[in-house]
């Protein structure tokens, strides 16, 4: 029954605890005993919380137990990237930097999924300060995909996606600024949405770039995702950039039907580097939603080319100011030196790690007096010219369609010796995040065994088209029921 | 000086004031002056991983009045920008602050020297941030073996004014200074406490040969927290840069510091070392957007500006010496405004505020707002001397009685039987009805019952409602009797 029930879905997880089919307690140490099992070759976690997490369990018993009414999420075991602070929990950011800093204080969407009582078993491993497409910038692990050990599972929420498709966590949340849920959903073959920039609260996720960086939750199945964005999204008044919109019930939009809406693909995302039987895979799928009523034509995003230079200008501009707090004298890793700025120098030599330096170097530079108009200024201009791509793009469809990511997951050491192969692989990602709409990453099938994703994009504040496109897509394909196999164990595909 | 006769001196001057807000600009936190090290303060203000700022209005509406006080242009856009240094006494190591598009846009203020008036342009008023305290077991931060940070003060609200480079001579500058603080005084956007540390100022300095238009090349001193380091550090600083001139140089364009025991100025930074400050938007605040509404909700909370104040103080009839002085404080001013309605000889009133007033205060090193008389009570005294109660000699020690005992001045008069009356004639009057009216008793005095004078007294104080001299009662009673 228990190893059963972790590889269910959220929801008919929830039925089992309503109807006491298994317990709280039962399904949280299921995942304990998973972790135990798988994650010594995985390593998606760098933090289990066994014992608090069975504590939280025996609460959500006790209402099991009395009968009480049972919310959507309660008792569900999930797991958090470390970059979300957790009040007396390690917050690492997978850095030697915070290596042991102990948040007083939760991020709000750790403070959401408390009050939803959800389980957290753990914190999940990442690219250190979220920056990566591979998770192989982690300072303390390499996480591995399971659907082939020797690749990569995709990044930064690497650790995330794993958890997630190897039945470590029921859900669980990540952050994107470029891609960092939906390159590493595609990847691991989970559904991962990226919300709209401002409706998800960043009070408490440790900044990458603030004006792209969005939380948003992977899942098994499309209805969980809606599930577990009820519960985390809507407005904060202590995020200044977090929107007061009205927040539907995001299950409302789980109908198994596209008929008559207008899906664009945008040509541009199916350039140079886009490895062609992912493009058949992913055709596979458009025929599948055109076979099911949509009206599907091709369109322009003109300025995509200019996205990546762009995006890396201002994400490496904002987070040279974001990290430039990492210097040794509130908290986190200091080195011992003669004097203040030799401890400045030698702390952030020794806690950061190559990758964060080198986006810090370029992020300076960008905003070097002199460069300032050529590079960070004109990246700006460019943003607003992809947001008018978007917008045009949108008078004319409900969504647009394209490959997650170019390729399925690489190997191990295969990108990360170039740095720049790396950076451009991320050119069907980071347009979303710079022009700041909702895009989902969900399974469209393998290319050697290896999961493909299919990414929706929509309007602003327009999760719910996608999770209706994504809900349908899902209800008449079966790629979301294969599991990974592990330790030569095949895991029971879900209910269905 | 020597080079007054030389050169002309042009210098404009950055103000740093901290704005006195109940809570800090971007958290909850206390601004509260004191407190233990690190004990006001939050993860906002710590720049703890994670934490975002969240602007306090309050801090835009000081902003506002400040700036329609000092003739600014409102912007309806303005934006956060982050200015990127390391320094430990800056918890994130950039400063929220204001860079090209700052809320108070250009504006000014007159000065007067000598009775000349002059307008002393304002180029903008930027909101900001402030750094946390260094504190060194040494003298400076390398040479100490120890320094802490307090944090407490990370997060005031400041107001930066930037002049343009109007002011031509050092009692310019001081007088722009007094005019600026007076006037945020006056509006309650600031306490102005220099010796807090609540106001700072950046001096900036350059000379020319009189009769040119180009600028000559300036110097920046930074950090100067009093008006006579102000004027000591621009004597200084004047006669460096005429020095330099004339022994054929060039002056070097660069930062200066002011050290207040030698009384000089020291370089701290070329201009080659300046700061690269790397300024861009804050992407964590949205840009602020202030409509009509707004600065006219502010604008009404304005109070009267003290060159309006004096104005009117004039046609009351004080002297422009007079409504100066009155008006130099504005909590002397609401003192005076307020005994003013109940007390309407404006000059009378003038006169006894600065001098027994004043002078009461000054001995017991007591502001006016914390007076233990009210300006009511100051009026009540007043009017006894005009309705002819006391004399003004018996209303100065009156004062000095209510300032010691907070009591109203009749009362004090009618403890004290101060109000005497001590009009013969009229007392003689009451006498006569008192014993027309009680000649049994009349008759027992002279009938040699000494007590019976005792009724007598008492039915003419009690004619008097208490105010008649008990002594001059006896001596003309018995005149009277005898
Ligand atoms: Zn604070």
């Amino acid at each position: 029954m228990e190893s059963v029930s972790i590889g269910k879905s959220v929801s008919e997880q929830h039925e089992l605890l309503v109807h006491k089919d298994v317990s709280s307690t039962e399904l949280t140490k299921a995942y304990i005993a998973r972790i135990h099992s798988v994650d010594p070759d995985l390593q998606a976690y760098l933090t289990v919380l066994e014992d608090k997490a069975l504590a939280q369990a025996a609460e959500i018993d006790r209402k099991i137990a009395h009968n009480e009414v049972l919310g959507a999420l309660e008792g569900i075991p999930m797991a958090l990237k470390d970059n979300m602070c957790t009040e007396g929990i390690r917050t690492s950011c997978a850095s030697k930097m915070l290596e042991s800093f102990i948040p007083p204080y939760n991020a709000t969407v750790t403070d959401r999924l408390q009050a939803a009582g959800t389980i957290l078993l753990g914190k999940v491993n990442m690219d250190e300060f979220a920056m990566g497409s591979s998770t192989e910038n982690s300072y303390f692990a390499k996480t591995r995909n399971p659907w082939d050990l020797e690749r990569v599972p995709g990044g930064s929420s690497g650790g995330a996606a794993v958890a997630v498709a190897a039945d470590e966590a029921s859900f669980s949340l990540g952050s994107d600024t470029g891609g960092s849920i939906r390159q590493p959903a595609s990847f691991c073959g989970v559904v991962g949405m990226k919300p709209t920039y401002g409706a998800v609260s960043r009070l408490g996720l440790i900044a990458f770039a603030s004006s792209l960086d969005q939380i948003g939750p992977f899942t098994k199945t499309v209805r969980d995702n809606a599930l577990v964005l009820n519960a985390i999204a809507g407005y904060d008044p202590l995020d200044s950039t977090s929107v007061a919109y009205e927040k539907p019930d995001y299950t409302k939009f789980l109908v198994n039907n596209v008929k008559g809406l207008r899906i664009g693909i945008p040509r541009e995302y199916y350039g140079e580097g886009i490895d062609p039987e992912v493009a058949k895979g992913i055709q596979a799928g458009i025929q599948t939603l055109i076979d099911l009523g949509a009206e599907v034509s091709e369109c322009s995003l003109p300025h995509t080319e200019y996205a990546i230079p762009a995006y890396y200008l201002i994400a490496t501009a904002e987070a040279s100011s974001n990290l430039a707090r990492y210097d040794g004298v509130r908290y986190g890793y200091r080195a011992e030196a003669e004097d203040v700025l030799g401890m400045f120098k030698q702390t952030r030599a020794e806690g950061f790690g190559p990758e964060v330096k080198r986006r810090i170097m370029l992020g300076t530079y960008a905003l070097s007096s002199g460069y300032y108009d050529a590079y960070y200024l004109k990246a700006q201009k460019v943003r607003t010219l992809i947001k008018r791509d978007f917008d045009q793009a949108f008078e004319k469809f409900d969504v647009l369609l394209s490959p997650t990511a170019p390729t399925t997951a690489f190997k191990f050491g295969e990108k990360s010796a170039d740095p720049l192969t790396m950076y451009l692989s991320d050119i069907t990602t980071v347009p979303i995040n710079l022009a700041g709409i909702p895009a989902i990453s969900i399974p469209a099938g393998f290319v050697k065994g290896m999961p493909i994703g299919m990414q929706l994009m929509g309007k602003a504040f327009d999760e719910g088209t996608l999770y209706r496109v994504a809900y349908t897509f899902e209800q008449n394909t079966n790629h979301h029921t294969l599991k990974p196999s592990l330790s030569g164990e095949v895991l029971a595909s879900g209910s269905r | 000086m020597v080079v007054a006769n030389q050169f002309e001196m042009v210098c404009g001057l950055e103000v740093h004031v901290e704005l006195q807000t109940k809570t800090k600009i971007f958290c909850g936190c206390t601004t509260e002056f004191g407190g233990e090290q690190n004990t006001h303060v939050c993860p906002v203000c710590l720049g703890m991983p994670g934490a975002l700022p969240v602007l306090n209005r309050e801090v835009v509406n000081f902003a506002i009045k400040a700036g329609l006080a000092l003739d600014c242009e409102i912007a309806e856009f303005s934006k956060f920008d982050r200015k990127n240094y390391f320094y430990p006494d800056l918890s994130k190591n950039y400063q929220t602050s204001q860079f090209d598009l700052p809320i108070c846009g250009k504006g000014g203020l007159e000065i007067e020297i000598d009775g000349e008036k002059k307008w002393i342009g304002i180029t903008r008023a930027h909101m900001e941030e402030d750094a946390g305290k260094l504190v060194h077991s040494g003298e400076t931060i390398s040479t100490s073996n120890e320094s802490s940070v307090d944090y407490n003060r990370a997060g005031v609200p400041l107001l930066e004014i930037v002049s343009e480079p109007d002011m031509r001579s050092i009692p310019e500058v001081l007088a722009y200074l007094e005019k600026l603080v007076q006037i945020l005084e006056y509006t309650e956007v600031s306490d102005c406490r220099l010796e807090q540390g609540s106001v700072r100022f950046d001096v900036n300095v350059s000379l020319r040969p009189f009769g040119t238009d180009t600028l000559g090349i300036r110097t920046e001193t930074k950090n100067l927290n009093s008006f006579s380091s102000v004027r000591r550090c621009m004597e200084y600083e004047v006669a460096r840069q005429a020095r330099v001139l004339n022994a054929g140089e060039n002056v070097v364009q660069e930062t200066r510091t002011w050290d207040e025991g030698q009384g000089i100025t020291l370089t701290l930074r070329s201009k080659e070392e300046a700061h690269d400050y790397r300024y861009f938007p804050e992407p964590d605040l949205p840009p602020l957007v202030i409509d009509k509404e707004w600065v006219e909700r502010i604008r009404k909370t304005l109070p009267e500006l003290p060159a309006a104040r004096r104005a009117r103080l004039q046609t009351l009839g004080l002297s422009a010496y007079d409504a100066a002085v009155i008006t130099q404080a504005k909590a002397m001013a609401d003192f005076f405004d307020e005994a003013l309605t109940y007390y309407t000889d404006a000059k009378t009133l003038a006169n006894w505020v600065m001098g027994d007033m004043t002078r009461l205060l000054n001995s017991n090193q007591c502001s006016v707002v914390d007076s233990p008389i009210s300006a009511k009570q100051l009026a009540e005294l007043l009017q006894l001397i005009n309705k002819g109660t006391l004399s003004g000699k018996i209303a100065k020690s009156v004062l000095e009685e209510m300032y010691s005992t907070s009591k109203d001045a009749s009362m004090i008069v009618k403890e004290k039987g101060l109000a005497q009356i001590s009009d013969e004639g009229a007392l003689l009057g009451i006498i006569d009805g008192v014993l027309a009216a009680n000649p049994q008793s009349v008759e027992d005095y002279r009938a040699g019952k000494d007590k019976a004078i005792g009724f007598l007294v008492g039915q003419i104080m009690k004619a008097t409602k208490g105010q008649a001299n008990p002594g001059l009662v006896n001596q003309l009673l018995k005149e009277k009797l005898a």
